[in-house]
């Protein structure tokens, strides 16, 4: 298994696209937060129901598309110039080949979604204040230290490593970098339009406790918990299903299909 | 574009013509390269096939039901009333309405020497007592009295009338949508305004004065057909008061009635004193919200004289408004026809994975260079490719989005959703240009698959280019003012061109992408996209003829 996760590492690493699309992933994920938070502006005449903590997240909605390219690449561009078969014949236990793929992959999500969340929170706990949201008005300065941002820090570097399983396990089923990722981007991006365009209440609620990305995301709320279609802890369980769901079909086609 | 008409064996061009790579050749190479890849005609035909099936899926979980007289009631039993105006459009219509019978041609002349209002106070959930609502003071900015020549007093009928607002000056608006400026600033008591209407035939022509003696023509307008009768007299009506708060993850509207007060004051029909035969009229349930008079929270059914004539002036106050419905959180529930066309999201994101591929699969096989070798224009090449992508995707988009609408529409409607009607020009508008909207993304991407030559990013740069700040804009993530710059700017702002329902100045409105209204015109939304292609189509001829294959 270690020879197969260095393997794997190797690939990776040796690919100047890995270390461009992991520098995307974390400046640009920290670019689209920074962009949200300062545009938004808490005049003092008014009162701003923000989830100042979900608003300084916006970048991971942006993040999750280049972590999705990231674990797609990794497994169509074996596909396609025929890597596979030097893989396979060098490691012919296929469960390995996908587990160590899984876990390089996650890891280097997880390095690049640390990054790009800290970048995140910080853009927020240093805009927020001078743009009306004061701690006298009740919005305390971004801190780690609270709970509930804690919660949602960790669990959006959770989220886009979740989403970066998810997307490998469609790219292992579909094989062809532009349908994979058409299809991941398609999980992602039509659940959440169709949740905000259908207009039916009971389809609505469905779809937010059942779909990854409005499930998951669950976990950036710190303001009426209570109140959300699903909690945050088992939204991000509802991706974690999607994701588990998703390798082991991957898993599944890998081992029976010839490569 | 039926694989016949463009596979049918054609005689190979005579070389001595010089026509031997005519553009017409290469077209036809480059159809028989996407018709001939199974994937992606099977890919074009389920993306056609789901967003039949998204609009279909919509329309069937449409759940209406009612409460009518204490029996529960679903589908076309909830459908409500709506008026229709004289241009096609649903519209609202509740004002209150002092009127007399004009035979003939006429003029009333009034002064109006205030305007005030009251709106209902929103803190925490509605307190309705029996009393109506609490309200306070405090003008709507579309706040409304003045005079008025109405066909009769039947919702939706054809009307003139000049009037003065809460923050808009003096207006001549007839028949719903229109709205021409008059006098600008508020009326006080040190500047009344003088407000006349002069009725000549089918034609209405109004007039205001700052004095009563200087008068200004405002506008003259056509009322086609109006009766030899009509109803002439004075009224008064204010819009809800609207509170949109918006936070991530969604908007919640928190609104309530609001009512507006006009003094009237030197009023005359043609000349002379007006008389006593007035009738005070609640049109549309348009009363006083509070008061005498007043129903509580819900104006209707017959009034006392909410209207107060003493020393020659008279006091109306009224409720709702006179406007067309563009869909918003007031008035009743209604959809639009172009909320059948959902599916086209998904339609999207198939088009523009096969596009992009049409173009990076020939470099992932190494086709390009024999491409390259039977035809060496590489713009010819590339302009070959946008073509041949787009009129699929288009082909494929219209069919899909007229079957959607042809069966959503009519299924909505069977189940008691009022569907705001829109003139068949519009629907085709609609439909077509959803269906252009399509191709335009095809062509993007053909063009980003030759800058970028993999396909898993040109595939996620369209994407997200298109898709991502819609859904943004959809949840709410920016603050209005930002997300209409967003629509104005992105890729994103190609979907006006579904907007079915125009934006009226006249109403207030906040542009809300959720509701299907955009902050750009349909044809100007649609022309961002053009554009965003355009630079991209132009960045891919430049780096094709630059650079090696």
């Amino acid at each position: 298994m270690s020879e197969a996760l260095h393997a794997e590492w190797t690939k990776l690493r040796t690919l100047s696209g890995t270390r461009w699309l992991l520098v995307a992933i974390a400046v640009l994920t920290a670019a689209v937060s920074t962009a949200a938070v300062a545009a938004t502006h808490c005049p003092a005449s008014m009162s701003c129901p923000v989830d100042t903590t979900k608003l300084s997240l916006t970048g991971v909605e942006f993040g999750q598309a280049i972590v999705a390219i990231l674990a797609v690449l990794a497994i169509s561009s074996e596909y396609s110039c025929g890597m596979i078969r030097t893989t396979l014949s060098a490691v012919p236990r296929r469960p390995v080949v996908l587990a160590a793929k899984a876990a390089v992959i996650t890891a280097l999500v997880l390095t690049a979604a640390l990054a790009a969340v800290a970048g995140s929170v910080l853009a927020g706990r240093l805009i927020l204040p001078g743009h009306g949201f004061t701690s006298a008005r009740g919005f305390a300065a971004l801190s780690l230290a609270d709970g509930p941002t804690l919660r949602a820090a960790a669990g959006s570097v959770l989220y886009l490593a979740l989403i970066g399983v998810l997307s490998l396990g469609v790219a292992m089923i579909l094989r062809d970098s532009a349908v994979a990722i058409g299809t991941v981007l398609g999980i992602l991006y039509l659940f959440p339009i169709i949740i905000g365009l259908i207009g039916n209440q009971l389809w609505e609620h469905r779809l937010q406790r059942w779909t990854p990305v409005s499930a998951g995301l669950a976990i950036q709320a710190t303001k009426n918990v209570r109140s959300l279609p699903i909690s945050p802890w088992s939204g991000l369980g509802v991706l974690a299903i999607w994701a588990g769901a998703a390798l082991l079909a991957g898993g599944m086609a890998f081992r029976l299909r010839d490569a | 574009m039926s694989a016949g008409t463009l596979s049918a064996p054609v005689a190979p061009s005579n070389p001595s013509t010089g026509r031997r790579d005519g553009f017409g050749q290469l077209l036809r190479a480059e159809w028989t390269k996407f018709r001939t890849v199974r994937g992606w005609v099977i890919g074009m035909i389920v993306a056609a096939l789901l967003t039949v099936l998204m609009g279909l899926f919509a329309a069937a979980n449409v759940n209406i039901g009612c409460d009518i007289n204490g029996q529960q009631n679903s589908g076309r039993g909830c459908l409500p009333y709506v008026p229709i105006g004289p241009g096609g459009e649903a519209v609202e219509d509740s004002f209150y309405f002092i009127h007399q019978p004009l035979a003939g041609n006429g003029t009333i002349t009034a002064q109006i020497v205030s305007l005030t209002g009251e709106h209902a106070v929103l803190t925490g959930p509605q307190q309705a007592s029996n009393n109506g609502p609490d309200m306070t003071a405090g003008l709507m900015p579309w706040s409304k009295a003045g005079v008025m020549i109405k066909e009769n007093t039947k919702r939706g009928s054809a009307y003139a009338a000049m009037l003065i607002t809460g923050s808009h000056g003096v207006r001549m608006q007839y028949n719903y949508t229109e709205d021409v400026a008059g006098l600008p600033g508020a009326v006080t008591a040190g500047s009344p305004r003088w407000l006349r209407l002069t009725r000549s035939g089918d034609t209405i022509t109004g007039y205001d004065s700052a004095d009563g003696s200087h008068w200004t023509k405002v506008d003259s307008v056509h009322l086609a057909g109006l009766s030899s009768t009509v109803q002439i007299g004075l009224f008064a009506t204010s819009p809800s008061y609207v509170q949109t708060s918006t936070s991530f993850g969604g908007s919640s509207n928190n609104g309530g009635p609001s009512q507006a007060t006009g003094t009237f004051d030197h009023v005359s029909v043609s000349g002379s004193a007006p008389g006593n035969n007035w009738t005070g009229e609640a049109v549309g349930g348009g009363g006083p919200v509070t008061g005498p008079g007043s129903q509580g929270g819900a104006p209707t059914g017959p009034l006392t004289r909410p209207f107060h004539p003493s020393n020659g002036r008279y006091t109306v106050t009224g409720s709702g408004d006179i406007a067309p419905i563009v869909g918003d959180a007031q008035g009743p529930p209604t959809a639009t026809v172009e909320q059948s066309l959902t599916g086209a999201f998904i339609g999207l994101i198939a088009v523009v994975v096969v596009a992009a591929m049409f173009f990076t699969a020939e470099y992932r096989r190494g086709l390009i260079r024999t491409t390259l070798a039977a035809t060496p224009r590489r713009g010819a090449v590339l302009a070959a490719k946008a073509i041949v992508a787009g009129l699929v995707a288009f082909v494929a988009g219209l069919v899909a989005c007229t079957v959607a609408l042809a069966v959503g529409v009519p299924m909505e409607r069977g189940k008691g959703e009022f569907i705001l009607p829109v003139s068949a020009l519009t629907e085709v508008r609609v439909v077509v240009g959803t269906a252009a909207l399509l191709a335009v993304a095809a062509d993007f991407a053909v063009a980003i698959g030759a800058v970028m030559r993999r396909s898993a990013v040109a595939v996620t740069t369209v994407i997200v280019a298109i898709v991502l700040p819609f859904l943004l804009t959809v949840l709410n993530v920016f603050p209005s003012g930002v997300a209409n710059w967003v629509m104005r700017l992105t890729p994103a702002a190609g979907f006006a061109i579904q907007q079915s329902i125009p934006h009226y100045s006249q109403v207030l409105t906040a542009s809300d992408v959720a509701r299907g209204s955009y902050p750009l015109p349909p044809y100007a939304g649609f022309a961002v996209l053009c554009c965003y292609a355009a630079a991209a189509l132009s960045l891919a001829f430049f780096l094709l003829r630059r650079r090696d294959a």
